[in-house]
């Protein structure tokens, strides 16, 4: 870039800035520090005031890659609980993810690699989506809309080193999953998802509840009996809830009745109880070369002659599921799916 | 007032300022032609044309167009610019617009895609004008399934456009309505132009050769739209369409015998008239149930039978050749039929509700043949198995009837 551009592209940046706060939307920060998020240095991800930790029961898979989870609060504002469905957030909350890799699988303590910071802006108009590539020193973060890809490698747990090219998605992609009917919706604050015993032996809704983060949450709630999704890494769990949860949190959030894989007619959020609709005995509908061949999306007793399996085990983009978000294949979940095939009875 | 000024003033330094830090990026592994073009639709305002450069573009992921209004992306011509995803290692479509109002794409051609090469869902006023989506070398199973793939859309005009090579269907119109297909070329795909569980398509004065079947009216179970209808398929050229049966199995096309003209499938309302439909070698037009796919239904609120489908004033010419051997119906018209497979075939499933006291079919739930130049006519008369029990009618008077 020539010298003149560059000057100019500062000048703009800097009228931008200067003008940000008059803008009638909210225009994103350049660097993820700025929204002051965190305190003390940025890579400790320390929650700032009115930021706090979070956990979901299933996580997606995605590459690998670890996740730190916040959710930012103006403050005396409050989530309002929802018993299905997304939580409501105040207007100018923020769910902030941090996606990283530990160098060692084995060793967390050898360090990590943060790449990649999303955030979730709840505005006026509703939901945007942003999201921040890290630099190498770790030091800060940068806004990227149109998408990005970079190498990165680790040590996996059996010692082996991966090599991946990490992919950051555009923000349309980022609605190819947080779709509802349409609209930008989140996916993960949900209470099948954050109904969580917490160390202590507490009850994570409880604690928002109580620390004033969180309203709405009835009295009657017990966090036995409400629905909520199986921590699927836990394999003590029955194999059926394990296996359900996994889909849910991985293929859901488009396969459902509202989000964009609706024209497939297959649904595999954990509600379902429609076997048809969760693939057995269904055949493909637009799946092309991803169908391999095989007749249904599942088979009782037969993964090897269900599509649903041959596209997690796959991955080319024509074949793969999910599409977006996911290149290798998630070894620990393939076979957690293949044993809960294995296991339906027709 | 101040406010206003700075909000338009400010605009596009910001997306000036935006742009000029992606331009600054150096570790993406994209083109930066790709990433202009994906920028430009992120940041697309209301009205904007965004026009695509001559040249061949290669593209390594899915370009997405997201919840914009009044947005033109027009190429430089369909021999000028052309996006190919040959190398794409992200997303399996081509190009992607979804939840949008008022879409034109014209002039241009994208090819070699992983998955469907353009896919439209949820969009409001969607037009495609001389597009050419196709994929390159000889037709194969590891082609993406669709070229042309509107789902979900409601008010679709697909013109002048060019489509080769799909897996699945050329051009498939799913789950949508009011349609127009319209001057389009379909070839060598499995099917030519699909019509499905869309209701008020109209397709007219298009070409489809060469492909396994040349235009298909389904209506399929397991669907959010559960049922299509009130399709016009009029002055087509259907031509040869004798091609292998290439896509891969479990899908429902995989069914459709080589050499298939016309195929409705489970439709009610379907119109099929002033078609040139010649030399396809099993059949030119079939009228038939879901049954005949011998796939299990469990969608309670599905119909499977077809009904007010009309055929007329269709010119039908003779293939000489042999019905295809590689599916079931083909083979069963061989049997009966050696060469001479009448041109319009029925299954004969029909509903028993929809019969009156008399066990005749009520006049609102009729199959209608009219005059036709060589219409032959069969009634294969299967059973629900799909099965064929060999008392083949040609006896077209029950089916003399219009609508």
């Amino acid at each position: 870039m020539t010298a003149p551009f560059k000057i100019f592209g500062l000048f703009a940046m800097g009228i931008f800035m200067l003008s940000a706060n008059i803008l009638p939307e909210k225009a994103p920060k350049t660097l993820l520090s700025e929204y002051g998020y965190f305190s003390g240095a940025l890579q400790n991800l320390q929650p700032a005031e009115g930021v706090f930790l979070y956990e979901v029961n299933a996580p997606l898979f995605s590459d690998y890659a670890e996740k730190s989870r916040f959710i930012y609060l103006p403050s005396d504002a409050r989530l309002q609980y929802r018993e299905s469905g997304a939580f409501q957030f105040p207007e100018g909350a923020t769910i902030i993810k941090n996606f990283y890799y530990p160098l060692e699988a084995a060793h967390p303590e050898k360090g990590r690699r943060i790449v990649e910071t999303r955030l979730l802006l709840k505005e006026v108009k509703g939901w945007k989506a942003l999201t921040y590539i890290w630099n190498n020193e770790q030091t800060d973060a940068t806004l990227e809309v149109a998408g990005a890809s970079f190498p990165v490698s680790w040590i996996d747990a059996g010692g082996k080193k991966i090599n991946l090219e990490y992919v950051v998605p555009n923000v349309n992609q980022c609605k190819g999953c947080h779709s509802y009917d349409g609209q930008f919706t989140p996916i993960g604050v949900t209470q099948k998802q954050l109904d969580r015993t917490l160390a202590g032996n507490r009850n994570q809704l409880q604690i928002f509840q109580q620390q004033g983060q969180m309203e709405g949450l009835p009295a009657s709630f017990d966090p036995e009996k409400a629905f909520h999704l199986a921590d699927y890494r836990q394999r003590e769990i029955s194999l059926d809830a394990s296996a359900r949860a996994y889909l849910d949190a991985n293929c859901a959030h488009c396969h459902n009745p509202h989000g964009p894989a609706s024209t497939s007619g297959m649904f595999l959020n954990a509600e379902e109880t429609d076997l048809e609709h969760l693939g057995v005995g269904k055949p493909p509908v637009a799946a092309g070369r991803g169908s391999g061949n095989r007749k249904y999306g599942i088979v009782p007793g037969k993964p090897s002659e269900s599509i649903l399996l041959y596209r997690m085990e796959h991955t080319d983009p024509g074949i793969r599921m999910p599409e977006l978000g996911r290149q290798l294949v998630h070894e620990e979940g393939v076979a957690l799916i293949r044993e809960w095939i294995h296991g339906l009875r027709g | 007032m101040f406010l206003k000024f700075c909000a338009k003033v400010m605009k596009p330094i910001f997306l000036l300022t935006v742009f000029l830090s992606l331009m600054q990026a150096t570790v993406f592994a994209q083109s930066d032609v790709e990433k202009k073009i994906q920028t430009q639709l992120i940041l697309a305002e209301d009205g904007e044309t965004i026009n695509l450069p001559a040249g061949t573009i290669e593209i390594g992921g899915t370009l997405s167009l997201d919840g914009k209004n009044n947005i033109t992306l027009r190429g430089a011509g369909q021999d000028k610019t052309i996006l190919t995803f040959k190398k794409q290692t992200q997303g399996a479509e081509g190009l992607k617009i979804t939840n949008a109002q008022n879409i034109v794409l014209e002039q241009f051609t994208v090819e070699d895609s992983k998955g469907d090469l353009i896919k439209a869902q949820g969009v409001k006023g969607l037009e495609f004008r001389d597009i050419t989506a196709r994929w390159t070398g000889p037709p194969k199973a590891s082609n993406g399934s669709y070229a042309l793939y509107p789902v979900q859309c409601q008010t679709v005009r697909i013109e002048r456009c060019t489509a080769i090579g799909a897996s699945d269907a050329g051009i498939y119109v799913g789950q949508s309505d009011s349609v127009w297909v319209t001057a389009c070329v379909a070839k060598n795909n499995v099917a030519g132009i699909e019509i499905e569980n869309t209701t008020h398509a109209w397709v007219w004065k298009n070409q489809a050769f060469a492909n396994t079947g040349g235009i298909l009216v389904f209506d399929l179970p397991d669907l959010p739209k559960k049922q299509g209808g009130h399709v016009k398929v009029y002055d087509n050229l259907i031509g040869r369409n004798n091609f292998k049966n290439f896509a891969p199995k479990g899908n429902i096309v995989g069914k459709v015998p080589p050499g298939t003209g016309v195929m409705i499938l489970a439709t009610n309302d379907v119109e099929v008239y002033q078609n040139k439909i010649w030399e396809n070698k099993t059949a030119s037009t079939a009228i038939v149930s879901y049954f005949i796919s011998e796939n299990p239904i469990k969608d309670k609120q599905y119909n499977p039978y077809p009904s007010r489908v009309y055929i007329h004033d269709n010119i039908y010419s003779e293939g000489k050749r042999m019905p295809t051997w590689k599916s079931k119906l083909g083979f069963i018209f061989w049997w009966k039929f050696g060469k001479k497979v009448p041109h319009i075939l029925y299954d004969g499933i029909e509903n028993p509700d929809w019969k009156d006291a008399q066990g005749h079919i009520k006049p609102e739930y009729k199959i209608c043949i009219g005059p036709n130049e060589n219409g032959t006519f069969a009634n294969i008369r299967a059973d629900k198995l799909g099965l064929f029990k060999g008392k083949i009618s040609k006896d077209k008077t029950p089916y003399d009837c219009a609508f």
